[in-house]
């Protein structure tokens, strides 16, 4: 088989051939993610703009009052959470905040409430390149997420990266195999009718491929992102991009 | 209460065509899904939607259930003078949204 | 709509989805009894209406759609659009006030499979007027 030797060697991908899945899209699925008007996440990133706004929790505190800006930050995420000793993603982060800081109860995850929040977060960074670092203590989990994107899993026995790196830009059905970028996240998506998250997307590949997919909140899926977002690396953030 | 986003543009010109866009938050359930168990998801849309500009109408549409979720709808407006477009719209169970934007002519 | 795919791995290393399930779907019949109702005895011409839709459509959930009539506004009756191939063929119909800008209007709709979209406009003088688009609807490959 032609393709297990293409597979042998992994390419990493240079800044220039780095492909946003926006590229791959249909020129309708693009337009409608470019006017902030007909882009439904613009719905999602509403209700994120009221909830920051607001007072909750026991310290009846809203994110607006700590947090000035927020613009820039969601381009760095996943970012090493000294406290954990461990990666911890953008969503993660506003959970820890409502928890800790707001005194509040945790959002469920890929809830409305969350992906807007998350959305509204992302937006402040929307057009800034993605710089996800790795440096010292975050490498070891660097790695092990680059680890788990070769690893082949599920019954039909695939890697991320066989898709993503070896396959990309070919046709699987109807659909362009893109990338697998993290830039568009929290993004709507046609298939999903709906707005959801990346570790959504995961789960779609990994239920695509016959894996027991990873669970919502494990470290596996922190490393897998951390590791997505640092091999997308130079991309703009599109939050709420539009996928197919 | 859905959620929803009208978009007018802040200045028109008097006489002169101008678009709306209207994005709503709703499932659209069209009533031809299952759920995971095999049960029939009942029928839950957005099935009628009026726009009116200062109490004259613009238009009123039925919606069915091929309509995507979350709708999506955009039209043209003219204004002879500043005022206010109203939008209605009424889901399956009869429950009544109304949504404003104001409109400036010059 | 219910639409759950996998993907299978041929022998051969190519990777298919399974076909979806699909349910009932309306025919051409149908849809040509109930343009034949809205019409009524006038005769239907493929002129005046435009409706825009993409050709290949890259997922069924949602498809930019624009119908419009080349008429005065106050000539526009109505405007019905049908979807041959949905369970449920009337996609939608729509009427204009005195205060729309244009016989014009834009939606996304759900299309179940590949089909032809017929939209139909009705003027004040009965006469009516029809525009047809036939696409293609891929699959998307990972789902939940
Ligand atoms: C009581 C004050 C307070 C409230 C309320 C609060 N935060 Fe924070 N937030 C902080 C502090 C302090 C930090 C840590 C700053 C740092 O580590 O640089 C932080 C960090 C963050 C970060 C990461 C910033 C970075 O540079 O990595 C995000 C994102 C964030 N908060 C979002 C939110 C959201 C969303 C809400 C509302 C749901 C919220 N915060 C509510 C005080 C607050
Ligand atoms: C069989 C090939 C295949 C495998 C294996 C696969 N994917 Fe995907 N992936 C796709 C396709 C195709 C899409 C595009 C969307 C679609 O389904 O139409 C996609 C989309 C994505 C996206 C969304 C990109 C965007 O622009 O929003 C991400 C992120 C992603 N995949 C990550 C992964 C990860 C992580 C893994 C491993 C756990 C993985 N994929 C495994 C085929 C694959």
């Amino acid at each position: 088989m032609i393709w297990r030797l293409a597979f042998a060697t992994m390419l990493v991908l240079a800044a220039a051939d780095k492909r946003s899945g926006y590229q791959d899209a249909s020129p309708e699925t693009r337009a409608m993610q470019d006017d902030d008007a007909s882009n439904p996440g613009f719905l999602w990133v509403q209700q994120g703009e009221t909830l920051w706004a607001e007072r909750t929790g026991n310290a009846g505190r809203s994110c607006a009052d700590c947090h000035a800006s927020i613009r820039g930050v969601a381009a760095r995420y996943p970012v090493f959470d000294a406290r954990l000793g461990r990666p911890i993603t953008l969503a993660q982060r506003i959970q820890q905040c409502r928890v800790e800081r707001q005194g509040a109860g945790p959002l469920a995850p890929d809830s409305d409430a969350l992906l807007g929040l998350t959305a509204y977060v992302g937006l402040q960074s929307r057009g800034m390149p993605i710089q996800v670092s790795i440096d010292g203590p975050a490498r070891p989990f660097y790695e092990a997420g680059k680890a788990l994107f070769e690893t082949r899993q599920g019954q039909f026995n695939l890697s991320c990266a066989q898709c993503h790196d070896g396959l990309a830009g070919q046709r699987l059905a109807g659909s362009v195999i893109p990338q697998g970028h993290p830039n568009g996240y929290p993004e709507y998506r046609l298939e999903w009718q709906g707005m959801g998250s990346l570790e959504r997307r995961i789960r779609n590949c990994m239920i695509g491929v016959r894996a027991e997919p990873f669970a919502a909140d494990s470290p596996e899926l922190a490393d897998l992102e951390l590791y997505l977002g640092w091999r997308a690396n130079g991309l703009d953030v599109e939050t709420p991009a539009v996928r197919p | 209460m859905v959620r929803v986003l009208i978009s007018v543009p802040k200045r028109v010109k008097r006489g002169e065509a101008f678009d709306v866009k209207l994005l709503i938050s709703h499932p659209m359930e069209s009533g031809q899904r299952r759920d995971a168990m095999g049960e029939a998801i009942p029928r839950d849309i957005i099935n009628s939607f009026v726009c009116t500009y200062n109490d004259d109408e613009v238009l009123r549409a039925d919606l069915f259930p091929a309509i995507a979720a979350n709708p999506f709808l955009s039209f043209a407006v003219t204004a002879e003078q500043s005022g206010t477009l109203t939008m209605t719209f009424i889901d399956d169970h009869g429950v009544v949204q109304t949504e404003t934007a104001s409109v400036t002519v010059e | 709509m219910m639409r759950r795919r996998f993907l299978v791995l041929t022998g051969s290393g190519l990777i298919v989805p399974l076909a979806p399930m699909h349910p009932a779907r309306a025919t051409p019949v149908q849809v040509a009894a109930l343009i034949a109702e809205l019409v009524g005895d006038a005769t239907l011409r493929d002129e005046r209406v435009k409706l825009d839709l993409p050709v290949m459509v890259e997922n069924g959930n949602s498809v930019g759609m624009t119908v419009s009539v080349d008429a005065a506004l106050g000539d526009v009756r109505s405007i019905d659009v049908f979807a041959e191939g949905n369970p449920l063929p009337h996609v939608l119909r729509v009427r204009f006030g005195p205060r729309a800008g244009a016989p014009r209007i834009a939606t996304r709709i759900r299309l179940a499979t590949s089909q032809t979209v017929t939209a139909v406009a009705k003027l004040a003088d009965g006469s009516c007027w029809r525009d047809r688009v036939d696409l293609l609807v891929t699959l998307a490959a990972c789902i939940d």
